[in-house]
């Protein structure tokens, strides 16, 4: 089956039955990369290493942790206190979802200002969607399991939203529960689908490899591989460079582990959870926060929710959406410039969202809501109307340029 | 019954308007502690003052559940001494032989025994206000081991204009400004066994720090291992950056 022969009998040997290798060599070693991928592409590879840590991590606190109202609590404070390490164990898986959703909202900016999901890779861009909608379900479910005051009421909150689709909308959130309010039964299945969940993304990400594998990867000037002159081997030059990126990462994420570990978390859930008293200020994980503001946005609550799963479902139609055949952003003025006004709009909704729904909060929210939907007819507009710049006429050029003149397309190699 | 209804509803908007309102406490002011930054460490003599005021003084009305007498080593206690503070305190054990539960001096690896058997108790014994549990005040509140020295510092007179209720306490590091809890230290509520001055400031930045130890016992450990682990990173980091400039010396 494989052509590729190794110098290893051993190796070899199995190559000829189960031909690992040689596909480790096509997809890992030889596999042509766009020569100019900056330091934006790294986060794809990060994302993947926050995924292990997160799989080691939460396998070893599931031998230690018990899912039962009643110890729950407690069991998370054995892990912090008795348990070997527990304490690293533990931070590290809390602030791991904190740093995987860093990672994956950058890889997924990425893939916006690049043009990433346009043809032919609208398969690889729905896979990631996908990936990323069962991250949120497996983090909102995580939250739940230390059974403090905001897993318990943010728990209460975001299941409560189901009942607002019509006509099925209470048995799903029955279901959900495993009876008539969160409790025992919600906690057991929660802990049950948390454990499963990970592994489906660890499949789905095989799929977004794979597909991604077929496709090649985009590049920051979104034009085409022409040929072997525009690609480098992903091994030495990718391994090295992702490498650089986990070091940087690793800096960050670990600093904050041992420094300042529950500087994304609310003190409050550090209160077991008590259903007689609702905590003053209900927020979920900063991660949602841009979402949690668009659903308090709209007066009504289905129109809320809708409004909500809307915001993240109208990516899949990100390919058709946008008119534009150019890819890269680099050469769309309009568009580059819009992008940075939904970026941005995106983190003040984020901080709506941290906010009471009180006084200019709300009159803000419902704006920066209307501008975050006003972002998706405006790229078909855009693309209709915008003259993109010149494309270059392949990936090698303006790279040797710009290296000999030492100017102009400078960030497009090292942003 | 429709104009009833109509008045728990309002009632129920006033109720939740009003802590929406006076909710927040005033912000804590940062203190100096031993344990802040990334060389901080917990200061051990300061941390036994300070369990010295929660045995003597916390103790009474507040439950530590999550913390054992055998964690009390990380403050300097020899084993004996554990055991002796152990064994003031009486908890329940059983059934024995003959199926019945009994008492028994606690031992270093009993928690912390609360002074109420349970919640019900402890606020009929507080005046219908429960003591929350201490263990892990310091992360439970925004501001940690500022906040908790701030409310214990933090009590004064109402102000003109504000009524307190009887069993209350007026003090602006609360949220609400009215706390159930009365003053609990003042200059010389404790005598300090190594002859520390025992002002009320002194008491309650003690106190707040062993709070903060009870809450995060592996703080030392975290921060020692951490800087180990910079270290490795930063070389680590530093290398690969060398190599990936070699290796991509020649695509540029």
């Amino acid at each position: 089956m494989s052509s590729t022969k190794f110098d290893n009998k051993v190796v070899q040997w199995v190559d000829d039955r189960l031909p690992i290798f040689s596909m480790l060599k096509h997809d890992a070693v030889d596999y042509p990369t766009p020569r100019n991928l900056n330091y934006w592409w790294n986060f794809g590879s990060l994302a993947g290493v926050m995924l292990v840590i997160m799989l080691l991590s939460g396998i070893i606190l599931a031998m230690h942790y018990t899912p039962n109202v009643n110890l729950a609590f407690t069991s998370v404070e054995r892990i912090m206190r008795d348990v070997n390490y527990g304490w690293l164990l533990r931070y590290l898986h809390m602030n791991g979802g904190t740093w995987f959703f860093i990672c994956v909202y950058i890889h997924i900016f990425r893939g916006l200002y690049y043009g990433s999901y346009k043809a032919p890779r609208e398969l690889l861009w729905w896979l990631g969607l996908v990936i990323y909608l069962v991250m949120m379900g497996t983090a909102f479910m995580g939250y739940c399991l230390p059974w403090g005051q905001l897993s318990y009421w943010g728990t209460t909150v975001i299941t409560n939203l189901f009942t607002a689709i019509p006509v099925v909308g209470d048995s799903i959130t029955t279901l959900l529960w495993g009876g008539f309010s969160v409790d025992n039964p919600t906690l057991n299945r929660f802990f049950s689908l948390h454990y499963l969940l990970p592994f489906v993304i660890f499949a789905l990400v095989f799929l977004h490899l794979v597909a991604l594998h077929t496709t090649k990867s985009n590049n920051p000037l979104g034009i085409d591989v022409k040929g072997p002159q525009d690609t480098i081997p992903f091994h030495p030059y990718y391994t090295i460079k992702d490498l650089l990126g986990v070091g940087v990462l690793m800096i960050l994420y670990l600093g904050f582990v041992f420094f300042d570990p529950n500087f994304f978390a609310e003190p409050t859930n550090y209160v077991p959870a008590n259903p007689l008293v609702t905590p003053p200020h209900i927020v979920p994980e900063w991660y949602f926060l841009p979402f949690y503001a668009i659903l308090r946005s709209v007066p009504d609550k289905l129109g809320g929710v809708l409004a909500m799963f809307g915001a993240i479902i109208v990516f899949f139609f990100l390919p058709w959406i946008d008119s534009s055949k150019v890819r890269s952003a680099t050469f769309r003025p309009i568009f580059k410039q819009v992008f940075w006004i939904f970026l941005i709009d995106c983190l003040i909704l984020g901080y709506i969202g941290s906010q009471p729904p009180e006084g200019i909060m709300v009159p803000l929210g419902r704006i920066f809501s209307v501008v975050y939907f006003a972002f998706f007819p405006l790229l078909w507009v855009i693309g209709k109307v915008e003259k993109p710049r010149p494309l270059p006429n392949s990936i090698a050029l303006p790279v040797l340029k710009a290296g000999q003149a030492g100017h102009a397309e400078k960030p497009l190699e090292k942003a | 019954m429709r104009k009833s209804l109509l008045l728990a509803l309002m009632a129920g908007l006033v109720a939740a308007a009003v802590p929406a309102m006076a909710n927040e406490g005033a912000e804590p002011a940062p203190q100096n502690w031993a344990f802040h930054g990334v060389f901080g460490q917990y200061d051990k003599a300061q941390l036994k003052r300070g369990f010295q005021v929660f045995r003597e003084v916390c103790s009474n009305c507040h439950s530590m559940k999550l913390v054992a007498y055998r964690n009390l080593a990380d403050l300097g206690f020899s084993d004996d001494e554990i055991k002796d503070i152990a064994a003031e305190k009486q908890t329940q054990d059983g059934p024995n032989d003959q199926g019945d539960m009994f008492q028994r001096p606690a031992r270093p690896s009993d928690h912390i025994v609360p002074p109420f058997p349970n919640d019900q108790a402890a606020r009929a014994g507080n005046n219908g206000a429960l003591p929350p549990d201490l263990s892990l005040m310091t992360k439970a509140r925004p501001g940690g081991a500022d906040y908790v020295f701030a409310l214990l510092t933090g009590f004064a007179d109402a102000p003109a204009g504000v009524t307190v209720p009887d069993g209350m306490y007026y003090n602006p590091a609360f949220p609400g400004h009215q706390i159930a809890m009365p003053p609990p230290v003042a200059d010389e509520s404790v005598t300090y066994a190594d002859g520390t001055k025992a002002t009320k400031d002194q008491i309650s930045r003690d106190v707040s720090a062993f709070l903060n130890w009870a809450a995060e016992p592996e703080l030392d450990a975290r921060h020692a291992l951490g800087i180990k682990v910079m270290l490795f990173l930063f070389v680590l980091t530093a290398m690969i950056y060398a190599v990936k400039k070699k290796i991509w010396a020649d695509v540029h």
